[in-house]
């Protein structure tokens, strides 16, 4: 169990630089999600985290100690591949005691770690089977057994549960995340998908192009984004920005959207120019007396509630209303913003504006 | 109506492919059977026509490739006395005594030592490459490997001049090691090539794995690799043995005395009286076992695909 620091580490391959320069710290037995699009560097962060790759520069620190320039054997870890890479020519139980094996451990002690480690991840059944023939939840499971068979400092894995079916990815997800509360080991986990981040993740690191976006609870992330990029990657459908030319004044607390003024959190710093609004589908709510209007172009049901597209005069904006109430196309209404909830955002740089709301998030990272 | 299908063929394509694949080895097969009844006939036999497909089969092509017959007068062979062994009387028959064992024997094992020989060097250095190649950074590693398959470009008998010139000044004309080195060197681009295919259809995880696990590089290599790569390995021994056990050329010209393989051998055994064809045959026969063997050994590492289902694509 331990903490790990990433500091300042850049990955170059050649003339193409995967990672730029990121910084960020993993707290002892947190579920620690790196989260990208596919490119971002993410997989190549914690791959350098494990001794797979070698940083071009930086330091990484696992529990107090650099272990950089490590060999992966010599950094006590254990890392689940997205294609589990089972040795194929080998059985279930063989998989599982391979790495206590290579540390010479004796017969015996690693008959009960495995046995044990089968009991937990309730494989007891397939132990002698050979792997070839698994379900992929299984091979899934045999993965983590031979992960947590090692009781590593850390757990990396990287998109474990990408190869499997929709519906058994759910399952596993909980079972993963079951399994961290039990052991309370540090993981890191690597994954695009948002919705996988926000709901096993302790904490989520947003990277792009190399860079950390923006460091935090999944919650801050959600609310407080601090750049466009984490506002649309992260929800589904994605905050909606509204361009405008304008200014916002040091404790300015509205925006003056053609015309019509919108109240936000007090700002923290001022800018003039190219601005974006930045506010959340369900958010947006529906009033007739509201200033700011809108004519509905689409409706898509979901069930409880119903994603309206509108078109406003700056670009099209959706909004997550309650099924409840009618909508028809066509239809001009005017629409409400929560007012605590929105960000602003300098168009130029897409860096959020430090607000009163989001000063507590973004201040200090 | 019968029941049709895009994919499977139909009863009657199923006849037609059937009907050819058993054409296609009876025609290859022939020429086997040939030399496989011919070992057994008698030289009489053997060169009568029209060829005779019923025959009393005789161990006499066997035992004439093992030895050296010499036909004695009458006076003689009463001095010899009673045949004692049963290969004594099958050649006293022909009024012959057994003067001594013939090279077959001899040669036949220089072709073991040269074709294994080289087969083995092949792998090891193949492997090594291939894997190099595979995994590793190699500086201009596309035109190395383009070199490499440039040594197959042209028949190795094409350079056969210069590798006799080079041969006798370094020594290494008529040695087995000249052969092997020979051989592998013909070999190599192949199996550098067909290894690397292998090797790169092997997915790295697994040795990443193993390293995290524990293991080195070559430890991983060695335990986690190696036994994935069976089936290419198998396949590429394979082909380099076929090739370095039937060579012909390089043999007739760089070997004569010590290190001669049986390729060359076997055309020259003469009988006493005239060429000995069941004994060609016979030789010849006995030639195509180890690699049959070899072959037969290694087929279920051919035929299995190992890594199938571990790895989900």
């Amino acid at each position: 169990m331990a903490q790990i620091r990433i500091q300042n580490v850049r990955k170059e391959f050649g003339p193409f630089t995967a990672v730029r320069s990121s910084s960020f710290t993993i707290e002892d037995g947190e579920f620690f999600m790196l989260l990208g699009p596919s490119g971002c560097g993410k997989t190549t962060t914690l791959r350098m985290m494990a001794g797979l790759e070698l940083p071009t520069s930086g330091e990484i620190f696992i529990d107090g100690e650099e272990v950089g320039m490590k060999r992966a054997s010599q950094r006590d870890i254990a890392f689940v591949f997205q294609m589990f890479a089972l040795y194929p020519h080998m059985n279930v139980r063989k998989n599982i005691s391979y790495p206590l094996v290579s540390q010479g451990m004796k017969r015996e002690e690693v008959k009960t770690r495995v046995a044990e480690v089968a009991r937990i991840l309730r494989i007891e059944h397939i132990l002698d089977k050979p792997v070839g023939g698994l379900s992929g939840g299984d091979r899934q499971r045999v993965a983590l057994g031979r992960a947590i068979v090692r009781q590593p400092k850390a757990f990396f894995m990287d998109e474990p549960l990408g190869a499997l079916d929709a519906e058994f990815r759910e399952h596993m997800a909980e079972e993963l995340r079951a399994l961290h509360d039990r052991m309370g080991a540090t993981t890191v986990y690597v994954t695009h998908d948002q919705l996988e981040a926000m709901q096993m993740g302790d904490k989520i690191v947003v990277m792009n192009h190399g860079v950390v976006e923006q460091f935090g609870r999944p919650q801050q992330i959600y609310d407080w984004p601090a750049t466009k990029f984490v506002a649309q990657f992260i929800g589904s459908p994605s905050m909606n920005f509204l361009d405008f030319e304008g200014m916002i004044g040091i404790n300015g607390d509205s925006v003056d959207l053609g015309g019509v003024r919108i109240k936000v959190p007090a700002a923290r710093e001022g800018r003039a120019g190219r601005l974006t609004l930045g506010v959340r589908p369900e958010h947006v709510s529906f009033r007739d007396a509201a200033a700011y209007r809108g004519r509905v172009s689409a409706v898509e049901y979901l069930g409880t509630t119903q994603i309206v597209t509108l078109a406003t005069a700056h670009g099209d904006l959706k909004a997550r209303i309650s099924s409840a109430q009618a909508v028809r196309e066509d239809e001009l209404v005017g629409l409400d913003f929560d007012p605590r909830t929105l960000s602003v955002f300098d168009a130029e740089s897409g860096k959020a504006l430090l607000s009163q709301a989001n000063e507590g998030v973004l201040g200090h990272g | 109506m019968s029941s049709y299908s895009v994919t499977e063929p139909s009863l009657r394509q199923k006849w037609c492919a059937g009907v050819l694949v058993v054409l296609y080895a009876l025609i290859t097969i022939l020429p086997l059977v040939w030399i496989i009844a011919t070992s057994f006939k008698t030289p009489s036999d053997a060169i009568a026509y029209p060829p005779k497909t019923f025959f009393t089969p005789t161990v006499e092509g066997y035992v004439n490739v093992f030895t050296t017959r010499t036909r004695l007068t009458e006076e003689q062979l009463q001095a010899v006395g009673e045949p004692q062994t049963w290969y004594d009387r099958l050649v006293r028959k022909d009024g012959l005594v057994i003067s001594g064992p013939s090279r077959f024997a001899e040669r036949f094992t220089n072709s073991v030592i040269i074709g294994f020989g080289s087969t083995v060097l092949c792998i090891v250095l193949g492997t090594a490459a291939a894997y190099a190649f595979s995994r590793f950074k190699v500086p201009l590693k596309d035109d190395l490997l383009f070199f490499i398959l440039s040594t197959r470009m042209m028949p190795p008998i094409a350079v056969a001049i210069p590798i006799f010139l080079m041969f006798r000044s370094l020594g290494l004309s008529d040695t087995h090691a000249g052969m092997i080195l020979l051989y592998t060197a013909v070999n190599l681009s192949l199996s550098v090539w067909l290894l690397k295919g292998f090797i790169d259809e092997i997915p790295i995880e697994y040795e990443e794995a193993a390293l995290i696990d524990g293991y080195t590089r070559f430890q991983a290599f060695y335990k986690v690799v190696l036994p994935q790569a069976a089936t290419g390995i198998a396949s590429t021994a394979i082909f380099c043995l076929i090739f370095a056990w039937n060579e012909y050329a390089f043999a007739v010209l760089l070997t004569s005395g010590n290190a001669q393989t049986a390729p060359p051998f076997i055309p020259t055994i003469i009988g006493v009286s005239g060429q000995d064809w069941p004994a060609v045959a016979a030789g010849a026969t006995l030639f195509l076992v180890p690699v049959m063997v070899f072959t037969i050994l290694l087929r279920k590492h051919l035929l299995r695909g190992i890594t199938f289902g571990a790895v989900r694509k």
